[in-house]
């Protein structure tokens, strides 16, 4: 290759000359003055929030640390994790009973979306709490009135948590449910075709070729429950959830510093949120796998172009 | 030596298709196929869209359920249980099994995007046969050499050209062991210029003994390679015989007007 001016790189056409692209944009004058807005807006307002001897800086970042508050943090932490598992869970399958060819399974799980969507979460702690009112012992025996084999009392087996987490988890299966039904029905119908033609059962199938393709569809939605989720749990405070929202209520009852504990949590629910985002970016690259060519990597180093084209 | 007088006797056919009907709704799609495939043949089923040969390949399989009509594969009756004078569903895990034998090929390849080449042509022996994962990645490699993909076996589908694709689809339908390969249009949604990398793999299948119905348009292939071509037109058998003679003298109106327009 001869060094002409202009040099040609790669494959380009020898000969052709480089005409480089160094426009002027024009100006943008609006622009500029809705910028100058927008930042003044924000130092203004973080300069009264600073400044604001009411709020008690001194508190909060002496609290932010309380053993109180950190064991409500862990216990936000484990609520949200569960109900999210468990949700998880349960929405997969009452998804799969939904596609399924028996109409008393579909009724089924349709009566539990109905009925879990169309009632107030709030409710439905509330009404866990109290189902030592309705069913005073729980046991496992023969059915219809039958003799028990074992029996717990409704009192002991419903603590704050456990009917915090039975609220939290049957309540998110209920939405997790049509996340999962709308991401297998986005599985091309032929995979499921290939994978039969191939002698896979209908689990196989399921667990081998359907799922891992419809979490693509279902990750982003669900990371969006997940963070939801961890706000959701603050709910738990009417039934005295022993939580972030619950402690730090405690606190200010006791040291009268209301805002002060409420910017507490809230820094705390903000940390937990931005965790669970940049955590829900990465699951989602994983599960996009083999759907963007250019950005994909081949595996075990062999590249999929030659070097010089695209 | 009582056998050698049973040498005489013609093999059974791989496929035997009898009297099959099929209706989507209140349209009949076949309205009574009958076809023999004897080991080692290779048919080609050729004819206008929406004329039911699509949906005959897929009945073979079990992709679709026939109406009525029996079809056998290696002599096991596809999709029932003869007991008694009575015909007896089979359970999920004995229809799998049958399909085990039995190697499909899309038109649209089916390829599982989530999964390399490699892994892809791995995935029926590892997950329906139980092969330990190194003696099926070794089979693996073997099988993409034989389609000249062996460079290609770190690569995701969305990363390979159409004939690419279609060959790994065929990699991954052989490394079942199949006694019988069914394509369908396997080359209808290729790149004009990629179609016949995937007939030459076909080509080379059907030279290495394997029983094939092929679902095509390209009767250059049929004349070449097929033993026979069927032609179908709402939803019955035309014409059907040697592809060169066929091709060559066609009986009947309807597929003397068929190859007018796909010639």
């Amino acid at each position: 290759m001869t060094g002409a001016p202009g040099a040609t790189r790669n494959s380009e056409a020898a000969g052709e000359p480089h005409l480089p692209i160094d426009a002027v944009r024009p100006p943008r004058p609006g622009r500029w003055i809705a910028a100058a807005v927008a930042l003044f807006a924000m130092v203004w307002l973080l300069y009264t929030i600073i400044v604001n001897e009411n709020l008690h800086w001194d508190v909060i970042v002496e609290y932010l640390t309380d053993g109180r508050i950190l064991g409500g943090l862990w216990v936000t932490i484990q609520l949200t994790v569960l109900s999210m598992v468990i949700g998880l869970a349960l929405g997969i399958l009452a998804a799969v009973m939904q596609l399924s060819g028996s109409p008393v399974l579909r009724g089924a799980s349709a009566l539990y979306t109905w009925f879990f969507r169309g009632t107030p979460l709030l409710v439905q702690l509330i009404f866990w709490f109290n189902i030592g009112l309705v069913f005073p012992s729980f046991g496992i025996g023969v059915p219809f009135d039958g003799p028990k084999l074992v029996e717990w009392q409704a009192n002991e087996l419903i603590t704050p948590f456990t009917a915090a987490l039975l609220g939290l988890a049957i309540n998110e299966g209920a939405y997790m449910a049509e996340i999962v039904r709308a991401g297998i029905r986005s599985v091309d119908p032929g995979q499921r075709e290939a994978a039969e033609a191939l002698g896979m059962t209908h689990r196989q199938v399921l667990r081998r070729v359907v799922l891992p393709q419809a979490m693509r569809v279902i990750i982003p939605p669900t990371g969006n429950q997940f963070i939801s989720m961890l706000k959701t749990t603050s709910m738990v405070s009417v039934i005295a959830g022993a939580e972030l929202l619950t402690v730090s209520q405690r606190i200010y009852l006791g040291n009268f510093e209301v805002i002060a504990m409420l910017i507490v949590a809230s820094i705390w629910y903000i940390v937990l949120t931005t965790i669970a985002s940049v955590g829900q970016h990465f699951i989602e690259r994983r599960f996009e796998r083999g759907h963007d060519a250019l950005r994909t990597k081949v595996r075990r180093n062999l590249r999929p172009f030659g070097k010089g084209s695209v | 030596m009582a056998l050698p007088a049973f040498e005489t006797v013609p093999a059974p056919p791989m496929v035997r298709i009898r009297s099959v009907r099929k209706c989507f709704g209140s349209v009949e799609v076949l309205k009574g196929i009958s076809l023999d495939v004897p080991v080692g043949g290779v048919v080609c089923v050729v004819g206008p869209s929406g004329s039911g040969k699509s949906t005959l390949l897929r009945c073979v399989n079990r992709l679709e359920t026939v109406d009525s009509g029996r079809i056998w594969v290696d002599g096991d009756l596809i999709g029932y249980a003869e007991r008694g004078e009575r015909l007896h569903h089979l359970r999920p895990a004995q229809l799998c099994a049958q399909r085990q034998d039995i190697g499909m090929v899309f038109q649209r390849f089916h390829l599982f995007p989530h999964r390399t080449a490699l892994e892809n042509v791995m995935e029926g022996p590892v997950v329906v046969k139980g092969v330990p994962r190194d003696v099926a990645r070794k089979r693996a490699m073997e099988l993409l050499e034989r389609v000249d993909l062996a460079g290609r076996a770190g690569h995701y589908p969305a990363q390979l050209s159409g004939g690419q694709q279609q060959r790994v689809a065929i990699a991954r339908s052989l490394a079942m062991d199949p006694k019988l390969m069914l394509f369908d249009e396997p080359t209808s949604a290729l790149d004009p210029e990629l179609v016949q990398e995937v007939l030459a793999v076909m080509r080379d299948l059907a030279a290495s003994g394997m029983t094939m119905m092929v679902v095509t348009h390209e009767m250059g292939f049929a004349r070449e390679v097929g033993d026979n071509l069927v032609f179908i037109d709402g939803g019955v058998i035309v014409e059907q015989g040697n592809p060169r003679d066929v091709l060559a003298n066609p009986r009947h109106e309807r597929f003397r007007a068929f190859l007018g327009q796909v010639l």
